[in-house]
């Protein structure tokens, strides 16, 4: 196996290249401190449609095909379209894809969807399947408090370990590294983005059932791929210019950190959290964001630009994930975390 | 044997998560619970003056006391459902906690709640949406601590 490092990580030696990125994101997000950064905001959550999956549907689909225009690419040059979100039977992803007529996988990996259909779609292009792939994820904060959680109008307090599921959609599309369309920004030849390492994580369940506590039932997973990563790269946390893990909120940045801390690895200067970058304390979140969206909005929304503009070189991405279905609460189960990492660059060949 | 094996596994498994469990704590901030007490003793007992008054109101009309006890049931349940339909219930539970959600009025949102969602903007909602009261429901959820008084002249 020549492309794999170590245990768990994989090199992509033709440098399958992000070509084009869009983020969408809903109302609530628009009003926080990442909402220059996107591509789009919602007026309403509705997004016009009648119920909350159609309008879910709708956003990954606008993303998608933002993305594309931004690529530059033709719909009918694109091979394969991955996607997921948090739905049963990925609704929002399935019904999006049902208009575009392109051959459509759709990926489940609870909030890590965009590292994995990140993983996979550069593991197509380096193969040499396809030349064009679109990957997106999306949530929406009304779908997900419908299925894992209480209905919208059902009065409760939220504990300060709960997080928000952020209403939000990225999307973005790889490509096989063929030179020749270099943008150009004010005056400058903007960066061209590479994906080149990918890390598939492995599920870490530390027996917590309280879905109230996402964070926290996350991090090790999170903790544990940073981990296998740096020593099959033999990499250090400051080669990167930023780690970004998906959604572990305000509480499980703190305790990624602290573990992080305890083998010796200081990430204090890199680190940051999607989840904790894409609400203000001031807007009662509690403990964050989460969803499949929060991780792809702010990977397409800010880091992608600012990779772009040349302001960050190496960047990791920590997609986290919790897989717990909407009956294995019920059942007594505890909440199995994963994460997958992907590293990009602007330095390629 | 094996099932020994398994058990001490098991007990091995209970302790770790313990012990995790323990170490989360530390990174949780705790709720309030003196102001979230305090919220809800207020709006619960305000509620109750109420229902106090109306089943009185009723007595002097005439009703006797079961009778009146039951018109306040009524009353109460369906402001609780009127509420919830408007969308204000659950800013007001968010605010007062089990105040609300004690009384009838939780049982009255926890069954009106799960109907809306599976009727979610369709007819009412959708008249609702466009109306006066979505500017209501607007600056209610704008505004925190929700405002008691303007739900009071809603209701």
């Amino acid at each position: 196996m020549k492309n794999k490092l170590g245990k768990q990580t994989i090199i992509f030696p033709k440098l399958p290249r992000i070509v084009g990125a869009c983020s969408i994101v809903g109302e609530k997000e628009g009003k926080g401190p990442m909402a220059k950064w996107f591509d789009m905001i919602l007026e309403d959550d509705t997004f016009g449609e009648k119920t909350w999956e159609k309008s879910e549907s709708k956003m990954l689909k606008q993303a998608i095909l933002m993305a594309l225009q931004k690529s530059g690419r033709d719909k009918n040059e694109i091979d394969t379209v991955l996607s997921g979100d948090l739905l049963n039977q990925l609704m929002s992803s399935s019904f999006m894809a049902r208009d575009l007529s392109i051959p459509f996988l759709g990926l489940y990996g609870a909030c890590s969807t965009m590292a994995e259909s990140l993983i996979l779609g550069s593991v197509l292009i380096d193969g040499e399947y396809a030349s064009n792939i679109m990957v997106g994820s999306s949530s929406h904060y009304c779908t997900a408090e419908r299925q894992f959680r209480m209905p919208l109008e059902h009065g409760n307090q939220r504990p300060p370990s709960a997080q928000w599921t952020a209403t939000a959609a990225g999307a973005m599309i790889l490509s096989a590294n063929d030179k020749g369309d270099h943008a150009v920004t004010e005056g400058q030849v903007v960066k061209e983005v590479y994906v080149t390492h990918a890390t598939i994580g492995k599920i870490i369940d530390t027996g917590i059932k309280d879905s109230n506590q996402m964070g926290a039932a996350m991090a090790p997973a999170a903790v544990d791929t940073i981990i296998n990563h740096l020593s099959d790269t033999g990499r250090k946390p400051d080669y990167y210019d930023i780690i970004l893990t998906g959604d572990l909120g305000l509480i499980g940045k703190d305790i990624a950190i602290d573990l992080l801390d305890g083998i010796q690895l200081d990430v204090k200067n890199v680190y940051d959290d999607c989840g904790a970058m894409i609400f203000d304390k001031k807007q009662d979140t509690h403990s964050g964001g989460s969803g499949c969206g929060c991780s792809a909005s702010v990977f397409a929304g800010y880091i992608y630009k600012q990779m772009r503009a040349g302001k960050i070189k190496n960047a990791l991405l920590i997609s986290t994930g919790a897989l717990l279905s909407t009956i294995s609460p019920q059942q007594g189960e505890s909440i199995p975390g994963i994460a997958h990492a992907v590293a990009i660059t602007t330095e390629g060949k | 044997m094996e099932n020994q094996q398994k058990k001490e596994n098991k007990d091995q498994k209970k302790k770790t998560t313990k012990k995790y469990e323990k170490y989360v704590k530390q990174f949780t901030p705790k709720p309030n619970y003196f102001m979230n007490c305090l919220k809800a003793f207020f709006v619960g007992g305000i509620i109750c003056i109420g229902a106090l008054y109306l089943q009185n109101y009723f007595m002097d009309k005439g009703f006797d006391e079961k009778e009146a006890g039951g018109l306040v049931t009524v009353i109460l349940v369906c402001s609780a459902q009127l509420l919830t339909g408007f969308g204000v219930f659950d800013s007001l539970a968010k605010f007062s906690g089990a105040g609300v959600i004690v009384p009838i009025t939780g049982f009255a949102n926890s069954m009106v709640a799960p109907a809306i969602e599976f009727k979610k903007r369709d007819r009412f909602l959708a008249l609702v949406q466009n109306s006066s009261v979505s500017q209501v429901r607007f600056w209610f959820a704008e505004s925190q601590p929700p405002r008691l008084s303007v739900l009071f002249t809603i209701s």
